[in-house]
């Protein structure tokens, strides 16, 4: 199990390493290089540009140099925890992102859980009633989230919520906490904003968690080994709690690799309708002015969060299935 | 003595997409309290149906329509209850399922939970009848595994099923349907996926729990056999319906109904008088008209009586345990060791082993599908202009023209034909790889080969799927006949079909092999459908050739001493001749290193095929000869191998 | 049969079935069995599919819609780039039949329009008065059908010079029903052009992988696990920002349709993959192998069909994603550009919570959105369920 552990722990290494580069490639895209853009336009403008500062900037972040060699300085900043550099913004990246990733983890890790709680029953229930009423009832329900686009039901959530509660809960706490010492209040005002994002986007998830969840029901309830249990003398519901749903866990605990890019999606889109203090407006208001070193930090980050969310969910499966943790090469 | 469980006019039928399906027509049969009775049939007569109806595990579709199903069964009730019309998920009924009545499946494979651990299996059933501790559940269910053998019963409690091979698997699942002491114990196929010498351990074992636990039994099977040896009464089913039924002696020594006596003549049994056919239940209705069957003569003009050769063949498989860069620990398997055989052209050779014994990727090999480590491979066709060919340094054309000399039948009727494509697809396939003929003459051949092997001319437009077992073995071998090849190579052609079809294919293999000239090789695990089959046998186990010699000559006196297991492992179809179980030497029979002098594997001698003349070899100590020929029983006389 | 058992304690009596034997009798079929045994696989998946209800009903609606942005020049009544300035902002106009307590047929009334002096809102007044019945077959704008054959026949347009806005008008005053439908043909087909771009990929690639296996099957599934690494909506936004501002729309149209389809592709390819892979451990593979079959054969003959009710059930889940993705870019900005109108445009004029509150209206392409959306999923489930029939 510990072998298993550290081995997958190692694997980690290089496929951030191929991350990495797959991001410098694409921050490289646009031609030209940022300051020379930035300095056109500030000229454009009719500012002055500082030219010792720029000269600066080229030095720190090896502007002047061949390509790989810039993305060695890079990675190498990444490494150190230094971002690189906001041209927009005129500030280090990691001071314009501030406490954003921490949000961001926030609401993804929130999400999951209200994802895995709303598709659970749903996936079972439609399982054990194939094809009845009832199934297709929940699997409507269950599907809501999916066909309704993400930002659109953000912004009715937020208009109803105006007109019903006489709420105004875009972002994701009461303005006056937002530069508030963390407290019990704060907490809470975080707690009481949460919830209409991790709706939104967790609703958008479970469609795709109840119908995978579902199959391996179906799947799972044919198996001989059902049978056994029934021939034991087993009740129906506890032969169902007991085998296959205990089967059909291990895909389902392996879908957090499917889930976190979806809801690390679904986290940039409703952050824009709700303005959430989140990577994803961000994001794309470095993605429309160019800025490429805070998009390709909010990029490495997000395939970060995902790299290191399929890590938890393999190292999960590993302990749940003796035929993994035991390392015995799989015999059918 | 009391009937345990009774059973009055039962009738269940199907609702399945293509219309309903009465499964059980007015069955009538009793179970007394101790005893063995067995309900034989062939698939689709309904007798697995009756078990799972006795059980209330009918699948969803299925309904019982009429009939009782009573058992009295005065350890729980005084009163007769009726299961037929209990509530399937009743408590009444999950109290009687798995406590008083219990089952074993066919699958050992798959009727254990994967994920969880044998003890957990096991206890989990204790607990679900009897209130005992969760101490005295452990311990209950230790002491149940030591009785159905397993060696180190306090470390197999906490083994996944996974871990284990398939016999300790059935014996696990054995403890299990035997934890809470049943009255009665259902055992539906208990051994048809399992090695015939484990099969034999595995039946004496459920008759020694009997005894021990006083239950009664209810035995499920196919295989006239495995009845003879177990059985007190035998219900014979067809169709749905009883046909007959009696003790063990009036059902083998006077068998009255067409169906029984017609399933009796169908089985191979050793002692067969030479040149006594099989009769089916179905004869095939055969129309060799056509062309196909001139090609004999063509095929007859040959020089070289050997057609293959196999010449120290050696293939080695690596397992790597999931290692994530590449590495990880390896270990090698021996599939195929150090193993040479000739063919000799128009001969059957038959070619024996348990699972695993290398038999298939040997065959495998010689159609060079895998590759040998080491060692050659020659075939010398038989049509003018052939010469000898190194098989394994065949390409491209050559290679291609290899293909329509030597074709494979496969073991699994289902799996072999490609779904999607018509019976008329699937025989002229051959022929459109290999480019021959236009659309028009392949549809006459195809056709031809239709009547050639019994199919009905007007199915060929028909999928696979709407045909039986035997009808798709049978499209199996056309299709292999369909490039007119000299060598067929039939991998446990009939294992997965009932008896009465297995007599009809084998019946077919017979003639096609005289009408047509033709080479086999026949892998098989029963021994007594090698012995209906070829002439010459070559005994395998553990990728190792370990005796070789002519039919007559292996059956009369075999030598080595794994031979000797397999024979007596055999159950026959004959209640006179019960399994010799001693000879099975307690489930080792397939170790190389619990052999005797001088045939044990020891590391220290040389093994050699030791010659005990007319063709007759063992795998014995190089040293060893003289003595082996001292002690032959009976020297063979037969002067030519060759058939 | 009747009870032939004797009483408990007696010994067995030999019992014969004295009903005639018919040893063929296992061979024949009923005229069910005749009739499925015969059928292909298509039909098999029919009948399977046909008990999923909800499916059923979403096939027939989507092959509606296909239908319906083939021909709609003809279904809407007016242009997608016609502007009304006097209805600006206008609502819904109802469509009635009786006009008190008389029958006259389809109409509505038309507005009244004054400007709110105090809120500086748009409002509009239906009058009693002016009944305007809808016309059938009628000439109106004129168009160019598939913009080569030039018509001006709608199916239903507005009496003369009335007005006829179901759905509402938007800021320019255009029709929001006919820019729906409109937007529905950019929407579908750009979605099918992205999941034709996937499925070409996804079986190229996860064939390759699951037939030649080894090194090939370790970096395809490496390549797969990257990309799948990556969010999707972030790196659609990343790409389609570095799309030239330069490009025409239609340009953009095209490479929007490429990267959403460039994305999708891992998912196809690792179900085909997998199939394959199961389907070469089947013996009539190694049957075809050990004919002599080449690569391409046994790809082409039996490995392709065996999984193509697979794949078309996995397609019709990939479709409402590619539908989805460019909606969500383009209703941030930064996927498709007027004047190519799809559903993601539409709703871009509805971004905030201020059109939510004053023009509701303008979210009503989001009907259509989420009507297809489900149908494509529930059709999906019910193609998954039916496939493969001889599993």
């Amino acid at each position: 199990m510990l072998s298993y552990f550290v081995r997958r722990l190692l694997v980690m290494i290089p496929t951030l390493l191929v991350i990495s580069l797959v991001v410098f490639f694409i921050i490289q895209l646009p031609p030209g290089d940022f300051l020379e853009t930035h300095i056109a336009e500030l000229i454009a403008q009719g500012e002055t540009v500082d030219s010792a500062r720029i000269a600066f900037l080229r030095e720190q972040y090896g502007l002047d140099k061949p390509m790989i060699e810039q993305y060695w300085v890079w990675l190498f900043g990444l490494l150190q925890g230094d971002l690189g550099y906001s041209f927009e913004f005129e500030l280090p990246v990691g001071e314009v992102i501030g406490n954003r990733f921490w949000f961001t983890v926030l609401l993804a890790v929130a999400t999951t859980i209200f994802t895995y709680i709303i598709s659970f029953p749903i996936g079972i229930y439609s399982a054990v009633k194939q094809y009845s009423m009832s199934d297709y009832t929940v699997t409507l329900i269950g599907y809501f989230g999916l066909a309704m686009p993400n930002f659109l039901f953000a912004l009715v959530l937020l208009h109803y919520a105006n007109i019903w509660f006489g709420l105004s809960i875009g972002g994701l706490m009461d303005p006056r906490y937002i530069d508030a010492p963390w407290t019990l209040d704060k907490v809470i005002s975080v707690i009481n904003h949460l919830w209409i994002p991790m709706l939104v986007i967790g609703t958008s998830g479970t469609a795709a968690m109840i119908r995978r969840l579902r199959a391996n029901m179906l799947d799972e309830l044919q198996r001989q080994y059902v049978v056994t249990a029934r021939a034991k003398g087993l009740s129906s519901t506890k032969i169902i709690l007991k085998y296959p749903l205990r089967m059909a866990l291990n895909p389902f605990i392996a879908d957090i690799g499917m889930l976190l890019p979806q809801i690390v999606s679904g986290a940039a889109l409703v952050s824009v309708v709700m303005d959430l203090p989140t990577n994803g407006p961000l994001l794309l208001r470095a993605l429309q002015s160019q800025d490429m070193f805070l998009a390709g930090a909010f990029l490495m980050f997000e395939a970060t969060l995902v790299v290191i969310g399929v890590f938890l969910s393999d190292v999960l499966l590993a302990m749940l299935d003796p035929r993994i943790r035991l390392g015995g090469a799989s015999s059918k | 003595m009391r009937n345990l469980l009774h059973i009055r006019d039962l009738r269940i039928s199907f609702n399945l997409p293509e219309g309903r399906l009465e499964a059980v027509r007015g069955v009538s049969f009793r179970v007394p309290a101790g005893r063995t009775v067995a309900l034989v049939g062939e698939s689709g007569s309904g007798k697995s149906v009756v078990s799972q109806a006795i059980m209330g595990i009918l699948p969803r579709s299925a309904s019982i329509d009429s009939g009782r199903i009573l058992l009295n069964d005065p350890a729980t009730s005084s009163q007769v209850i009726d299961i037929a019309s209990l509530h399937p998920d009743s408590q009444a009924m999950r109290d009687i399922r798995g406590s008083r009545i219990s089952i074993i499946f066919q699958e050992p494979m798959t009727s254990l939970s994967p994920v969880h651990s044998v003890g957990n299996q096991i206890c989990e059933a204790l607990h679900l009848h009897r209130k005992v501790s969760t101490a005295e559940g452990l311990s209950l269910a230790t002491e149940m595994l030591r009785l159905v053998g397993f060696p180190d019963p306090a470390k197999a409690i906490n083994t996944y099923p996974f871990e284990l091979s398939g016999g300790l698997r059935q014996r696990a699942m054995i403890a299990m349907a035997l934890v809470c002491r049943p009255a009665l114990l259902i055992a539906d196929e208990p051994t048809t996926a399992l090695d015939v010498t484990i099969q034999a351990q595995i039946l004496k074992l459920i008759k020694d729990l009997q005894s021990e636990l006083g239950m009664a039994v209810l035995m499920i099977t196919h295989d006239l056999g495995v009845v003879a040896n177990v059985a007190d009464e035998v219900v014979v089913m067809y169709h749905g319906e009883i046909m007959e039924s009696g003790t063990l002696d009036d059902i083998f020594k006077a068998p009255a109904h067409p169906y029984l006596s017609a399933l009796l003549r169908a089985v191979p049994r050793f002692h067969m008088k030479p040149g006594e056919r099989l009769v089916p239940i179905r004869e095939i209705k055969k129309r060799a008209d056509g062309a196909f069957l001139a090609q004999k003569a063509e095929q007859a003009v040959s020089a070289d009586p050997t057609i293959l050769k196999v010449e120290g063949v050696t293939k080695k498989f690596t397992i790597r345990k999931s290692g994530l860069f590449g590495g990880g620990k390896e270990s090698a398997v021996l599939a195929v060791d150090d193993v040479n055989l000739t063919v000799e052209r128009g001969e059957c050779l038959g070619l024996v082993g348990e699972s695993g014994c290398g038999k298939t990727t040997l065959s495998k090999m010689i159609m060079r599908a895998l590759t040998p480590d080491s060692g050659s491979i020659t075939f010398t066709g038989g049509r003018p202009g052939d010469s000898e060919t190194d098989v394994l340094a065949l390409h491209d054309k050559a290679l291609m023209n290899f293909r329509t000399q030597i074709q494979f039948v496969f073991q699994d009727p289902f799996s072999s034909l490609n779904p999607r494509m018509t019976v008329g697809e699937i025989i002229a396939e051959p022929l459109v790889i290999h480019g021959i003929g236009d659309a028009a003459d392949r549809r006459k051949v195809v056709e031809e080969l239709m009547g050639v092997v019994g199919l009905n001319r007007q199915h060929i437009r028909r999928y696979p799927h709407s045909f039986s077992g035997g009808q798709r073995q049978r499209i199996g071998i056309a299709r292999a006949l369909a490039l007119r090849p000299q060598l067929l190579i039939c991998d446990e052609p009939v294992s997965a079909l009932d008896v009465s079809i297995q007599a009809q294919v084998l019946n077919l293999l017979k003639d096609l092999k005289k009408d047509l000239g033709l080479t086999y090789i026949f892998i098989s695990h029963n021994l007594a459908v090698v012995d209906y089959i070829a002439d010459r046998i070559a005994v395998m186990c553990q990728g190792r050739l370990v005796e070789l010699a002519p039919r007559e000559s292996l059956f009369r006196a075999p030598a080595h001493p794994y031979t000797k297991a397999l024979l007596s492992a055999v159950p026959e179809p004959n209640p006179n001749q019960r399994l010799d179980l001693t000879a099975l030497m307690q489930g080792r029979a397939s170790d190389p290193t619990a052999w005797p002098a001088p045939f044990g594997i020891d590391g220290e001698h040389a093994m050699t095929m030791v010659d005990l003349g007319g063709g007759h070899q063992v795998r014995a100590r190089a040293d060893a000869a003289p003595e082996l020929l001292l002690c032959r029983p009976q020297p063979v006389l037969q002067t030519s191998t060759k058939v | 049969m009747s009870d032939h058992n004797p009483r408990p304690g007696d010994p067995l009596q030999h019992y014969v079935n004295k009903a005639p034997f018919d040893p063929y009798r296992a061979d024949t079929l009923t005229p069910e069995q005749e009739r499925y045994y015969q059928a292909s696989e298509w039909k098999i998946m029919w009948w399977k599919f046909r008990r999923h209800k909800l499916a059923v009903w979403s096939g027939a609606f989507l092959l509606m819609m296909y239908f319906a942005i083939a021909i709609c020049e003809f279904l809407t009544p007016y242009n997608l780039h016609s502007r009304d300035t006097t209805h600006i902002y206008a609502p819904p106009q109802g469509l009635h039949l009786f006009h008190e307590g008389t029958f006259v047929g389809p109409f509505v009334y038309g507005y009244d329009f004054r400007l709110n002096m105090e809120t500086l809102a748009r409002e509009y007044v239906p009058n009693p008065d002016k009944i305007q019945k809808v016309r059938f077959f009628c000439s109106g704008d004129p168009y160019e059908f598939w913009g080569a054959i030039p018509g001006d026949v709608h199916l239903f347009c507005a009496a003369e010079g009335g007005t006829l806005y179901l759905f509402g008008t938007d800021r320019l005053g255009r029709d929001m029903f006919s820019r729906i439908i409109y937007g529905a043909r950019i929407s579908l087909t750009l979605a099918f052009i992205a999941v034709a771009i996937s499925f070409v990929l996804g079986v190229i690639i996860g064939g390759a992988a699951g037939y030649y296996g080894g090194m090939v099957d370790a970096v395809v599934l490496r390549i797969i696990e990257l990309i799948r690494s990556f969010p999707e909506l972030p790196l659609f936004m990343t790409l389609s920002a570095l799309l030239p501002v330069t490009w025409s729309p239609i340009g953009v149209f095209v490479g929007i349709s490429v990267i959403i389809g460039f994305l999708d592709w891992p998912g196809l390819a690792r179900a085909v993959r997998a199939k394959i892979l199961s389907l070469r451990e089947e013996d009539f593979t190694t049957a075809a192998q050990l004919m002599g079959a080449s690569p391409s054969r046994i790809i082409g003959r039996h490995l392709l069909p065996s999984f193509t009710s697979h794949l078309i059930a996995s397609l019709s889940l990939s479709v409402p994603t590619a539908i989805l993705g460019e909606t969500a870019l383009s209703f941030l900005g930064i996927g498709l550009r007027p004047p190519v109108t799809s559903w993601g445009v539409l709703l871009n004029e509805a971004q905030n919570l201020n059109a939510v509150e004053l023009y509701p209206w303008l979210l009503l392409p989001v009907v259509p959105l989420f009507l297809v959306v489900l149908a494509f999923n529930f059709l999906g489930d019910g193609l998954r369920d039916a496939a493969d029939p001889y599993r």
